[in-house]
């Protein structure tokens, strides 16, 4: 019977060695865990797409949507390791999800095999047009002296909107009135409708409204100045320290992928970010690119367990779980 | 003038180039095609073929997928009128009158006047676009939480008004409706409600599950308990180009409903979801005689179905003009944009002429094509359910099962409409309308967000909903219809119809 066992997982190992060899012979399905047309799904479709090249085999995007995110990860967290489930998470299914979901089925730093960063969005602070103050320094103050008067919009519980804004909160030391939305477009609504105060969310969102002029922005959330809006200074620069944050999507595999498919989606990775036209289109949508450092897959588990570290108190302070 | 005139030649410049013609072509063909087949929505669909609009230029990716969702809204009323599955919310009050009139062997009049009608009122809003895109965004930014509040109070009015029936029945049908929206996660704290500890329901349901449940599966069900009802099928289709007396009946309610559909469309929380029921509440209540809808009125097709068109095409202003998605299928061409790196919002119209206009024209160019494409292939169309019901019902169930799972990827939402199926069954034996419900579903969960939310902002003060001038004048006309169906004259009227 051991002999048989063992035999077993002999021909398991040799067939898993074998499949890596080869690896991949059909398409590789990317679970994206939120609806189609939302930022990480633009980044999965666009850096699958060329991914789909060096591999030589179609990457096909599956949108799980569901329980901010968790849903989705927690299926591909479960598929077969062999390199033909991946899926693309983000800041919150691998950074906020454990605090803000106490039953949460799976551990973002230990039940899976990092692929690598893909691209990430940063955040940026945008208020109401008519908004009482000039710069950022203004606003801090004003939020610090009106306390619960200031109302914030975020989009739903565990939302990038929604826990850059209770992080932003903490960093200042105020407690505003939450103001919930079902997405990211009706909070804008109400913004440029002047009905609602201000909003912390990803820049491909809120762009397009800053440059039109119907909303204010105040910082951006990176230590650098973004390439698509020139002139916001960042929140260093205006003077806040403590609140640098950008909405990150990385590829992951299920943990117990073999080390060969992991390189060998790492090198896809890695090659189509440095492929001038994928670099192009994220780079028009806001998005930051990883340097050479952050793309490999160790840097990404550093990475997943430094945002697990710096979430779980900011959001279990401000008392917020999704259960 | 001058200028509205010369930025629609733009528009048509582009729109009218051969790749683009063709596209808008494949783009409503492909529409068409899904619109028909019960259960395969415009979202999956845009959805699955995203990345094939790739390798194209950006305005005609646009214009193909814009093609495939103003072609689903035509071959949705398709299957509302033969089958009685309405696909969508909007082509709810569709399957009203229009699968009675396929009953009596009117389908093809009804497909007609419905083809027609979108056309007409598909005209309209393009010049509606095209005039007053841009100004008519402001009516967008009045529209705050306390008034879409009361809109929806407002269009649960009409839900009652519109009941065939008991008006107990009716309250109760929209009272479960509603109840049923407040499953899932609590939009405020995240806390689960009413789902059992059960992960698939801390979403919520589905809408499109307990459409396809409630009307598809449960109307299967009800055909093949006698074999000799075989309503669609038996009957002709008839004529296809309605006569002049159903044109005479028709055309004022094509107008009121290209009017209420296309004014609704522009509001951003999805309001073109009303613009059918109104415009069928309407056509009642003006009606010499309003017990002939529900059995077969052609008024009943005609506005709803103009109402559902203008709506459709008004709803990319809020995307075109503010860059804000109104609706699913309107955010996941905000996503198809952003693909192709335009990033919509109120810049499109001048930094991307082309595309802005183009895509307007082209929703002009969509809607001669869907006439064309639709009224000579209703036929085919027809003789594709004509297969018979051991066949057809097989495929449409695993249709809907497909489609279903297109959307979330979850095995459960097919179970569920299996569930939703049976109720749907027990609900049309025990003379329970179905429609007011799946309203109360659409409207309570909107309800319930902004009626949150205007309290929120107004610190608890309920006086807000009738400080607010739009506000106040909406819960004004929900109180006057409500006064008007609970009076004692009109409601022995309503008694009397209804008692047959």
């Amino acid at each position: 019977m051991k002999k048989i066992v063992l035999g077993l997982a002999a021909l398991g190992l040799a067939v898993s060695a074998a499949q890596a060899q080869t690896y991949p012979q059909r398409p590789i399905t990317m679970i994206v865990p939120f609806a189609a047309g939302g930022p990480t799904d633009v980044i999965a479709r666009i850096v699958g797409d060329h991914m789909s090249r060096t591999l030589g085999q179609q990457i096909v995007i599956e949108n799980v949507a569901g329980a901010g995110g968790t849903t989705g990860i927690t299926r591909a967290a479960q598929s077969q390791p062999d390199g033909y489930t991946i899926m693309m998470g983000h800041m919150g299914t691998h950074g906020a999800a454990p605090a803000l979901y106490p039953s949460l089925k799976y551990d973002p730093t230990k039940d899976f095999a990092p692929i690598g960063l893909a691209a990430g969005t940063p955040i940026i602070i945008v208020a109401k047009k008519d908004f009482p103050a000039k710069d950022l320094k203004g606003f801090v103050d004003y939020m610090k002296a009106n306390g619960e008067k200031v109302n914030m919009a975020h989009a739903g519980v565990g939302s990038v909107s929604h826990m850059t804004g209770i992080f932003f909160s903490s960093v200042i030391k105020t407690k505003p009135t939450m103001v919930t939305y079902r997405g990211t477009g009706p909070a804008l609504n109400d913004l440029m409708a002047n009905s609602v105060d201000y909003m912390t969310d990803q820049i491909v969102n809120v762009a397009p409204q800053i440059q039109g002029g119907t909303i204010k922005a105040f910082a951006i959330a990176t230590p650098e100045r973004s390439p698509a809006l020139p002139n916001l200074p960042t929140t260093k620069e205006a003077g806040l320290d403590g609140f640098e944050v950008s909405a990150w999507n990385a590829v992951f595999a299920p943990k117990g992928t073999s080390p060969e498919i992991v390189k060998k989606l790492n090198d896809a990775l890695v090659k189509a970010l440095d492929d001038e036209n994928t670099k192009k289109r994220l780079l028009d949508l806001g998005g930051v690119i990883p340097t050479g450092a952050e793309r490999t897959p160790a840097a990404l588990q550093k990475l997943v367990e430094s945002e697990v570290a710096r979430w779980t108190p900011v959001l279990k302070a401000a008392g917020a779980t999704a259960e | 003038m001058g200028d509205f005139v010369s930025n629609l030649s733009l528009g048509f410049g582009v729109a009218l180039s051969l790749q683009n013609l063709g596209l808008a072509f494949l783009g409503c063909l492909v529409g068409t095609l899904i619109g028909v087949l019960p259960g395969v929505g415009p979202i999956a669909t845009i959805a699955m073929l995203l990345p094939i609009t790739f390798g194209l230029d950006p305005v005609g990716a646009l214009i193909m997928l814009a093609g495939i969702y103003y072609g689903a809204q035509y071959g949705g009323s398709t299957t509302a009128i033969l089958v009685n599955i309405p696909g969508e919310a909007t082509s709810v009050v569709t399957a009203l009158d229009g699968h009675q009139m396929a009953r009596q062997g009117r389908a093809g009049v009804a497909l007609g006047i419905a083809a027609i009608g979108s056309f007409f009122a598909g005209t309209v809003a393009t010049l509606v676009i095209a005039a007053l895109g841009a100004p008519l965004t402001k009516l967008a930014l009045v529209f705050g939480s306390a008034e879409y509040f009361s809109l929806m109070v407002m269009g649960l009015v009409f839900a009652v008004v519109l009941a065939r029936g008991s008006i107990l029945k009716a309250i109760a049908m929209i009272l479960v409706g509603v109840l049923l929206s407040t499953v899932g996660t609590d939009l405020e704290t995240g806390r689960e409600r009413m789902t059992f500890g059960l992960s698939f329901l801390s979403d919520g349901i589905d809408f499109a599950v307990l459409a396809m449940g409630i009307f598809g599966i449960a109307e299967i069900m009800r055909n093949l308990e006698s074999t000799e009802a075989r309503d669609i099928v038996h009957k002709a289709i008839g004529r296809l180009l309605p006569n002049k007396d159903d044109f005479k009946q028709s055309y004022w309610a094509v107008i009121r409903g290209t009017v209420i559909g296309a004014i609704l469309g522009i509001l951003p929380g999805n309001g073109a979801v009303l613009g059918p029921f109104a415009s069928y509440t309407v056509e009642k209540k003006i009606a010499k005689d309003p017990r002939r809808f529900g059995r077969g009125a052609i008024e009943g097709v005609a506005g709803p179905e103009s109402a559902n068109n203008a709506g459709a095409q008004t709803s990319f202003i809020p995307l075109l003009t503010l860059g804000i998605p109104p609706n699913a299928v309107m955010a996941l061409m905000v996503g198809a944009m952003t693909i192709h790196g335009i990033v919509p919002g109120p810049q499109v119209m001048t930094k991307n002429p082309n595309l802005f206009w183009g895509m307007i024209a082209s929703m002009w160019v969509g809607n001669l094509m869907l006439l064309v494409i639709n009224l000579p292939l209703v036929g085919m169309w027809v003789r594709l359910l004509k297969v018979p019901y051991r066949l057809m019902f097989p495929a449409i169930l695993m249709f809907c099962a497909i489609g279903i799972y297109s959307i979330n990827s979850l095995p459960t939402d097919v179970i569920f409409i299996a569930l939703f199926g049976l109720v749907g069954y027990l609900l049309i034996k025990f003379g329970f309308e179905p429609a007011p419900m799946l309203l109360g579903f659409v409207l309570g969960k909107l309800m319930e967000e902004n009626l949150r939310r205007a309290l929120i902002f107004s610190r608890g003060s309920l006086s807000t909903f009738i400080e607010r001038p739009v506000s106040a004048g909406l819960l004004a006309v929900a109180v006057l219809l409500l006064v008007l169906a609970l009076l004692p004259s009109i409601r022995k009227g309503r008694d009397e119809v209804f008692t047959e």
